[in-house]
């Protein structure tokens, strides 16, 4: 995730300046070994990531098969079907209500997790950047570790947490605050608080990222013109710290918007979000070419994130100067 | 930095505050922090349940870690994950070394931002979409070829553990100057013969990195496994993904705490060799 901040920069030049046409040639002779050591790893990635995407794409225009695959055929159903519903019987044309109500749903818990996510995390971030040297790795290691242990063993830790008989509701009976249990397994609102547990990590290490830089004399200078706490933050501390903040909405935005495994487990069948509507369709749905078009509408608004990420950094970048 | 709020820079202390402190922060801090890491604590104790249940705690016992260890399909399941995460990370911390190599300290070069771009996609895109767009392409192959074997998924790890593997051996290499490389080159060492003394021993800590960061995604990956794999193809986390559909006993809860002790082992290792490294 973290390449996401690299630019490609200009590394260092290489070799021996050498005059003219030789110069050219060894010029030459680097690139074509730069290329020949790089072709392997694209291979591998076209066949098993890009090249699949292209397929996809293909697929998405084709005609459904009758018990799943495709017919080869062509045909935009694929694509009318992402909002719109063919009746069976009689052929008319409806909007696909359940449709919009998957994507309101994913569009709605990825946002609010973003924000649950920042709140936490934002304050947590700043935790970590103004512990002295030594011990803000440790801290720095407490939040990687969950970030690289399985997502799903995480999500089980949580259902385990939040189901009827599970430890939130045993504590909340024992202490006869409730009589019934609270049914909060196979709600939005777990799959909400899945998804910020486990995508927690994601918004801390960028905004740590861009705290660790700051200029506490700033600060201080703040408090010597009289401002206060609040303002300090608001003034100084948000502006400067703003590319993490982004940088961290996008990434967990964006996993958020994708996710499959935390609503399978912590929605049940039936609140489903954009990724197990796909998933849907290439199981019991048998409707391959609507999947196809499915998953090209999520990549395209990732996408969209993505470029908004990109040109907010241009624009910081640019501001600087 | 840490000497302006207090008196050790020589000045009287001007602030009867830290400069540092924000209301209400550091208790979020830790509330965020306890709230990372409490959900596992229970799942880790009832592992080692006496009883049946994952409601009643009946006392310590290894009966479900035997019990797991003598599944067969957990078993089988293990093995599977362990070939394909070894194999998946050696492939692509090979395939990442060289293409750390012929992108890093090196003059831009036409289509650099394409590779980029390409070694970076796993990243951006999001895994369910490449998990169907795999399952397209793979059926039609399983269907015209009839081969139904662990290349499919070896392929698919291969791939999306490039750009984990790719990310600690590009930043190894930037930090390295050519000097060495250049001073081997003087003394009559071939090109190869350079890379094998100079280069690779400078890079191995990277590299170590890199295999381990692939080593754990692919062990730890669901998504793309659970389309990619042909029926009784399961790894241990498509495995417990079916166990969770069914009752639940306390021994997924034993699978899953040898692997969050895995990962725990392997990132604890990475985090030690990443600061040897600086």
């Amino acid at each position: 995730m973290t390449a996401l901040s690299q630019t490609p920069s200009s590394e260092r030049a290489a070799g021996n300046e050498a005059p003219g046409a030789l110069a050219e040639a060894a010029r030459r002779a680097e690139v074509r070994k730069n290329l020949l050591l790089t072709t392997p790893a694209l291979i591998v990635l076209f066949c098993a990531a890009s090249g699949p995407l292209l397929i996809m794409l293909v697929y998405s225009f084709l005609k459904a098969g009758n018990y799943g695959g495709v017919e080869w055929s062509i045909s935009s159903d694929g694509w009318a079907n992402v909002l719109l519903h063919r009746d069976i019987f009689d052929d008319t044309l409806s909007i696909a209500d359940a449709h919009l109500t998957i994507f309101w749903r994913s569009v709605k818990l990825s946002i609010m997790t973003t924000l649950v996510a920042l709140i936490l995390g934002f304050p947590t971030a700043y935790f970590i950047a103004t512990r002295p040297a030594e011990s803000r790795n440790l801290w720095l290691f407490l939040i990687t570790v969950p970030f690289w242990t399985n997502l799903l063993i995480r999500t089980f830790a949580i259902m385990e947490v939040i189901r009827n008989q599970g430890l939130i509701n045993t504590a909340l009976m024992a202490m006869g605050m409730i009589e019934e249990p609270l049914q909060i397994l196979f709600t939005d609102v777990a799959i909400m608080l899945g998804m910020t547990y486990v995508y927690l990590p994601l918004m801390v290490l960028p905004i740590y990222a861009s705290m660790e830089k700051f200029d506490f004399r700033l600060v201080e200078a703040g408090y010597d013109l009289y401002a206060t706490r609040y303002r300090v933050l608001r003034r100084i501390i948000l502006p400067l710290v703003k590319p993490g903040i982004v940088a961290g909405s996008i990434l967990v935005f964006i996993p958020s918007l994708g996710a499959y495994v935390t609503p399978r487990i912590l929605g049940g069948g039936k609140n489903m979000m954009l990724g197990n509507l796909i998933s849907l369709q290439f199981g019991q749905g048998r409707n391959w070419p609507l999947g196809a078009a499915l998953s090209l509408t999520l990549l395209a608004v990732v996408m969209a994130a993505l470029l908004v990420y990109v040109r907010s950094i241009g624009k910081s970048e640019s501001g600087r100067d | 930095m840490t000497d302006l709020a207090g008196p050790a820079s020589g000045r009287p202390p001007r602030r009867p505050f830290s400069i540092r402190t924000q209301t209400g922060f550091t208790a979020t801090a830790i509330i965020c922090f306890f709230l990372l890491y409490a959900p596992l604590l229970p799942l880790v104790v009832y592992s080692f349940n006496a009883g049946d249940s994952l409601a009643n705690f009946e006392g310590l016992s290894w009966r479900w870690y035997l019990s797991a260890w003598e599944n067969e399909w957990v078993q089988d399941a293990s093995i599977r994950s362990l070939i394909l995460a070894a194999t998946a990370s050696f492939l692509s911390t090979v395939l990442a070394t060289m293409a750390a190599l012929g992108t890093t300290r090196t003059r831009p070069y036409t289509g650099l931002t394409a590779i980029y771009a390409m070694i970076n996609q796993p990243l951006m895109v999001p895994e369910i979409v490449t998990a169907v767009a795999l399952l397209i392409l793979f059926a039609s192959i399983k269907a015209a070829t009839d081969y139904h074997g662990l290349a499919y998924l070896i392929i698919a790890h291969t791939a999306f553990c490039i750009p984990f593997a790719y990310l600690p051996i590009r930043a190894r290499l930037e930090g390295m100057d050519l000097s060495l490389e250049t001073a081997a080159a003087d003394l009559y060492a071939t090109p190869w013969k350079a890379f094998q003394r100079v280069t690779l021993p400078l890079l191995w800590p990277g590299i170590l990195a890199g295999a381990m960061l692939a080593f754990v995604i692919s062990l730890d990956d669901v998504v793309i496994t659970e389309f990619v794999k042909s029926s009784g193809q399961d790894t241990l986390p498509t495995y417990m993904l079916g166990q969770l559909r069914r009752v639940i006993t306390p021994e997924v809860n034993a699978i899953s705490s040898v692997l969050l002790a895995i990962s725990v082992l392997v990132v604890t290792i990475f985090f030690f060799l990443n600061r040897k490294m600086r």
